[in-house]
């Protein structure tokens, strides 16, 4: 009597024992990515300490970048990445929310899925890929008439100044916007699809158009969802760097003409790596923390905004 | 009255149609990509484009054999590393993670899944390129790491959508909780990790700025982990902005093999999610009949 309760005891424990270490084991791996994470963040300022030793707080405002005199500072590239990202985010957001509103208001059921499938293919194509194709196609549009046109209209604003020449901060900006409007228009979408139904039947019961409800009951109601998708493509379009770094000219220069060539933190980053060595290493490292540190805070901000609606950003993707 | 009716019903149709037009202005992008890639990068292609090794311009059969080489040298790689740590952190954010690490994980993993890819090499360059150079262990690495975020998000989904009666009628029959995560959960939500696991390996195919700063580049067939090693994101970039017109055609038919790998992967996922979809919808309705029937 005594005996099969005793044997049913331990083998309950060691089950429970087992539990617990599968348990632990897989926490430890979770816990493991995240700490091997942040020690090399830990590592990469230690890899930049002798920049940041050598300039110190100049090297976030002063704008010489220089391999002769060894002189590395970060604002040409700073600016450069404020000028491109806002380009993407003008050109690109309206479109995304456009699309975000046609699919989740007015498109019929059946085109609805292939449509998004189809904005979503635009995340997966590699970012190299863009860069190709912008080189080729979109440069002699920009050259022929997109960029004269600009210079005839707008060209007593300081942002058009300069020659059409198609390799500028401009290509660079419409190509961010091409490739954050995946990532916008999902995520508005998400948050139109959440709002309920009977927002939307409120505003049509009063007689409201379709347009009107959308406009009224929808929009303001996904305002924030909205907002954070902004700031997620606003990341997306700060980090990305091959298409950046074939179209922008690589002129290490601050200009406020989007028909000057121009640098960003990534494509700086990139478009040195090989031939760096020594402080300039150091500084294009520097330049990698500041990076990381801006993206860190817009995306944090996104997550806070749009909370789990995040994972609406297409994974799809050929990578950036 | 009737002129404010109006106006308002044309308000309408034309934000519509605006409406429309942001989707076509989206897609011009999308089939001018395609179709430039097609009709630019089929030329190039014969057999000895994709069996021989690069070599500089003008040399006879030149290829991107190495090329294709590293590229699957390095996803097998990263694959090798990155998937095993996805599945399982998802599998504990799915499984154990009712609690403020597990909230935490998911937290950062949503940070790195939109991470730049760029700040991801440095930080395989400084672990790994500082200490052997540039080398297939340190791009594959950097792209395991991309990996991780989004094979852990989708095995987390996937997982999620396996009923909570399995888990308890697992448990109700005596079996460990971890026996039960391994061999019934894991297994029910098979097909959602391997969609996850194919959607990382076509995000990580197509990834270059990790490249540029661990693997390099090689013009030789290489495929030992501690030397640099070609991959075709790079035969592009370095290839797209040469002034040789066959170098340049050489880019474009790397452009063709990477964007028909990566976008056939997307269609695949499609495909399987779809399917499974449709699984969800009709166990979810066959419930509701029987809730139904019971009623």
């Amino acid at each position: 009597m005594m005996r099969p309760t005793r044997k049913h005891g331990s083998r309950r424990s060691r089950a429970s024992l087992e539990d617990k270490l599968f348990k632990y084991s897989v926490m430890g791996i979770a816990a493991l990515v995240l700490a091997l994470l942040w020690s090399l963040v830990v590592k990469l300022v230690f890899d930049a300490q002798t920049s940041i030793e050598t300039f110190g707080i100049d090297f976030l405002t002063s704008t010489i970048w220089d391999p002769n005199r060894d002189l590395y500072t970060a604002l040409p590239f700073i600016f450069g990445t404020l000028m491109t990202s806002a380009v993407a985010i003008v050109i690109g957001v309206p479109i995304s929310i456009g699309i975000a509103i046609y699919l989740s208001e007015l498109a019929p059921a059946w085109i609805r899925e292939p449509l998004s499938f189809l904005i979503e293919l635009l995340a997966a194509v590699p970012s190299v890929i863009y860069g190709l194709w912008a080189i080729y196609t979109l440069r002699p549009v920009l050259t022929g008439s997109v960029e004269p046109f600009l210079m005839d209209a707008l060209g007593w604003t300081p942002f058009f100044e300069g020659a059409a020449f198609g390799i500028d901060k401009l290509a660079s900006g419409i190509i961010l916007a091409v490739m954050i409007i995946p990532t916008v228009a999902s995520v508005s979408k998400e948050s139109m699809m959440a709002v309920p139904d009977s927002q939307r039947e409120a505003a049509l019961s009063l007689g409201a158009t379709k347009y009107e409800s959308t406009r009224m009951a929808v929009l303001s109601y996904a305002r924030s969802g909205i907002f954070g998708a902004t700031i997620l493509g606003l990341g997306r379009a700060v980090g990305e760097t091959m298409a950046v770094t074939m179209t922008i000219g690589n002129a290490n220069i601050i200009s406020w003409s989007l028909l000057d060539p121009g640098q960003t933190m990534a494509s700086v980053i990139a478009n040195n790596w090989g031939e760096a060595d020594g402080l300039m290493l150091s500084s294009l490292i520097e330049i990698g923390v500041v990076l990381f540190i801006v993206a860190l805070l817009i995306n944090v901000c996104a997550r806070l905004m749009v909370g789990r609606v995040m994972k609406a950003v297409p994974m799809t993707g050929g990578g950036l | 009255m009737r002129s404010y009716r109006s106006r308002r019903k044309w308000k309408n149709r034309i934000a519509s149609l605006l409406a429309l037009v942001c989707v076509l202005v989206a897609l011009v992008p999308l089939v001018s990509i395609l179709m430039e890639v097609v009709s630019r990068g089929a030329p190039a292609i014969d057999w000895a484009f994709l069996t021989e090794r690069t070599k500089s311009s003008g040399a006879p059969d030149s290829g991107i054999g190495n090329a294709i080489l590293g590229s699957l040298l390095l996803v097998m790689w990263a694959s090798l590393i990155g998937l095993p740590f996805g599945i399982l952190t998802g599998v504990y954010v799915s499984e154990y993670g009712d609690n403020w690490f597990g909230r935490t994980v998911r937290f950062f993993n949503d940070i790195l899944a939109n991470f730049p890819s760029v700040v991801i090499g440095l930080f395989a360059y400084s672990l790994i390129v500082t200490v052997i150079g540039f080398s297939l262990i340190s791009g594959a690495f950097a792209l395991a790491i991309i990996m991780i975020p989004i094979v852990a998000n989708t095995t987390e989904d996937a997982l999620r959508m396996v009923p909570n009666s399995l888990r308890e009628a697992s448990l109700a029959l005596g079996v460990p909780r971890w026996r039960t995560v391994l061999k019934v959960i894991i297994s029910n939500g098979r097909s959602g990790l391997v969609t996850g696991a194919l959607l990382a390996i076509a995000r990580v195919a197509g990834e270059t700025a990790p490249l540029i700063l661990t693997s390099f580049g090689n013009n030789f067939w290489e495929t030992g982990l501690t030397e640099p090693v070609a991959a075709l994101p790079l035969v592009i970039f370095r290839n797209a902005m040469s002034p040789y017109a066959d170098l340049q055609e050489q880019a474009w038919g790397a452009a063709l093999v990477l964007i028909t790998m990566v976008l056939s992967l997307n269609v695949v996922v499609r495909l399987l999610t779809r399917k499974r979809m449709k699984l969800y919808k009709a166990v979810k309705k066959t419930w509701k009949e029987r809730l139904s029937l019971n009623v």
